[in-house]
């Protein structure tokens, strides 16, 4: 992709997929700007197309944005610290040989092609379901009380469920960081004398340190705008209301499509912050 | 201390027997080099040793102690690899110290080891870089470093001059023999190339399909081969083999000759042949030989300013104490 000419050749090849981008992107993030200034609410046919920043004030001045954000982030917060412990123990796992390896591989993978409607269901409906769910006859059957998660611990409950989803993802990254490994580098430390545990902590972490940013920063971006999850479970009560639900509170429950679109673009500068924070600590990581 | 000895050591990969029941015996100081062809089993061998492999059956002993079941870290000895296995994410400094850090070494003498190390190395301005920031001979010399600081009972070198280019390699070569000679600690080194076993050993152990098929010193090899595949492995170029009558009047069924043992001629000899190339070297030159009803081609290592080219008819005449007689079975006959 040296010459003047091939690069042109590229550019050309690119274009459509650029276009494409520009407009399935671009076109919404406009019209939510557009909508952000105004007050515009459908139902009591209010138009007034510029009212200033009141929809961004109001927004960020009300209760519920402050505590939506914290939720947000402890959900983030809790998906990664179980989907990176347990991707990377899952991934040293699997990368041990063993009878029906292909075989358990696709098992491990199989969460993330369930859809999250449905997978959140199933947890909710089978497994923390008070009266019938798989956990209270655990629980009874070793004499304990029937534990409702989703009302005692619903942001728990909720991180679990997410987690469930986003293991296989992790585990995918790592599986092939470990794999990718040179095997005479961990022979050489044990000859060097260091036992299993420094052997995980000197010499496979480090070598893992890059899979595992990449794998913070994608599931970040997607783990901030989790919705689905949260309205078939607890609808936003109890606690669960991230900043994404809080949105689309405003717009479709309260009919202010104004405010829910401040809400919006507030949501967007929050994430490109965190994911510059994000790459600042981590993305060392990422050169060399 | 550093003496190795290897009691019927057996090891198997499933069902592929690598290494057949093997004796061998490793002096304290030794130099020792395993030579062999690709596959032979030279690493395999090595890596028992270590203690990476286990042993399918028998015994090794180091200085009189039984290890056959004993961790690697607890054998006492240090591994240089093929690929270096530098930890890419610590610095020259960290990589050396590795091994240091995890016996809990007091700090101070640490730093006095690593010191020591890298002036013996020349690694001493390259302390504070990566692995990655360094060259092929460089990286060379840090796996080196990071094996001799630990003052093991013996070194296990396994081909690690084959990823260098030619001049490194006998540069390093020479580096790692004078590194024995200073510490006189007992060293085994792996490698196909008969040039690095004949010019570093003290001890070659030649190897094929996991059998030793001849242990002696250089010379001993190079004028005593046990068999053809000794015969034919060592020496540079390779040994001219003859079969059929000529073999017959030495009253052997085959005889080797080496190249620089011919003397070729442009007016008389025992053989007449054509040459084919000559290759000039400037100290030597080598005339590779055709048509002379015996073999395909007669390689002749002679002087630097011989004039023979291509085409020109030549003589030979092999020198006649240094003649190797074979048997039917490829054994050397006294
Ligand atoms: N872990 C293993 N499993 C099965 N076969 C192996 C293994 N390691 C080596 N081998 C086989 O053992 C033979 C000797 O290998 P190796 O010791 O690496 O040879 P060398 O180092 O002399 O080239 C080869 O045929 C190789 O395929
Ligand atoms: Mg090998």
């Amino acid at each position: 992709m040296a010459t003047a000419h091939s690069k042109s050749a590229a550019r050309i090849m690119i274009a459509p997929a650029v276009f494409v981008l520009l407009v399935w992107m671009l076109i919404p993030l406009l019209m939510t700007l557009y909508f952000s200034f105004a007050d515009y609410r459908p139902l009591r046919g209010t138009f007034d197309a510029w009212i200033g920043f009141d929809n961004y004030v109001r927004f960020l001045t009300s209760s519920s944005f402050m505590s939506a954000l914290i939720t947000t982030l402890w959900m983030v917060a809790g998906i990664l610290s179980i989907t990176i412990i347990g991707g990377v123990l899952l991934a040293l796992l699997l990368d041990q040989p063993m009878y029906g390896q292909g075989f358990v591989r696709i098992l491990v993978i199989a969460p993330f092609f369930v859809m999250p409607t449905v997978s959140a269901l199933v947890w909710k409906n089978m497994f923390f379901n008070v009266d019938n769910g798989l956990f209270s006859y655990l629980f009874k059957g070793l004499g304990f009380q029937p534990y409702d998660f989703l009302s005692q611990s619903p942001l728990l409950s909720i991180i679990v469920i997410v987690a469930w989803q986003w293991l296989p993802f992790a585990t995918l990254i790592l599986l092939t960081a470990v794999q990718s490994l040179d095997s005479e580098q961990l022979e050489a430390a044990e000859m060097d004398g260091a036992p299993a545990l420094s052997r995980f902590r000197f010499i496979i972490l480090p070598h893992l340190s890059r899979a595992i940013t990449v794998v913070i920063l994608i599931q970040t971006i997607f783990l901030l705008s989790i919705f689905a999850e949260i309205f078939v479970t607890t609808n936003g009560a109890f606690g669960t209301r991230t900043l994404t639900y809080l949105v689309y509170q405003r717009v479709l429950e309260s009919q202010n499509v104004g405010l829910g679109s401040a809400g919006g673009i507030i949501a967007v500068i929050l994430a490109n912050v965190i994911a510059i924070f994000l790459m600042r600590i981590v993305g060392k990581n990422l050169d060399n | 201390m550093g003496r190795i000895v290897l009691k019927g050591v057996r090891k198997a990969f499933g069902d592929v027997e690598v290494i057949p029941p093997l004796d061998l015996e490793i002096e304290d100081g030794e130099f020792v080099v395993f030579v062999g062809p690709s596959g032979c089993g030279k690493s395999t061998l090595l890596r028992l040793i270590a203690g990476l492999e286990d042993v399918s059956s028998g015994d090794i002993e180091i200085d009189e102690r039984n290890v056959s079941t004993v961790s690697p870290a607890k054998r006492g000895l240090a591994m240089v690899f093929q690929s270096y296995a530098l930890y890419p994410h610590m610095s020259v400094r960290k990589n050396i110290a590795f091994p240091l850090r995890m016996s809990k070494m007091d700090k101070a003498e640490q730093d006095k080891r690593i010191a020591h190390a890298a002036s013996i190395l020349n690694l001493t301005d390259y302390l504070e870089r990566r692995p990655g920031q360094l060259s092929g001979g460089q990286r060379q010399r840090v796996a080196i470093g990071r094996a001799i600081v630990r003052e093991p009972a013996a070194f296990l070198f396994d081909e690690p001059l084959s990823n260098l280019d030619a001049a490194l390699r006998h540069g390093m070569r020479v580096e790692i023999g004078e590194l024995h000679k200073d510490l006189a600690t007992t060293m085994i080194y792996v490698t196909h190339d008969q040039i690095e076993a004949m010019t570093m050993a003290d001890k070659i152990v030649v190897l094929r399909a996991g059998y030793i098929e001849q242990v002696g010193s250089p010379l001993e090899l190079y004028h005593k081969p046990r068999n053809l595949f000794v015969a034919g492995f060592i020496g540079s170029p390779t040994m001219n083999l003859f079969e059929g009558a000529t073999a017959a009047e030495h009253g052997a069924h085959t005889i080797g000759v080496r190249p620089e043992h011919l003397v070729p001629s442009k007016t008389e000899g025992l053989w007449k042949g054509r040459v084919g190339l000559s290759e000039h070297l400037g100290s030597d030159t080598f005339l590779h030989i055709h048509d002379t009803g015996l073999t395909e081609t007669i390689t002749v290592r002679a002087g630097g300013d011989i004039d023979l080219h291509h085409n020109d008819t030549v003589y030979l005449t092999p020198e006649a104490d240094k003649i190797h007689r074979f048997d039917a079975q490829g054994l050397r006959i006294a």
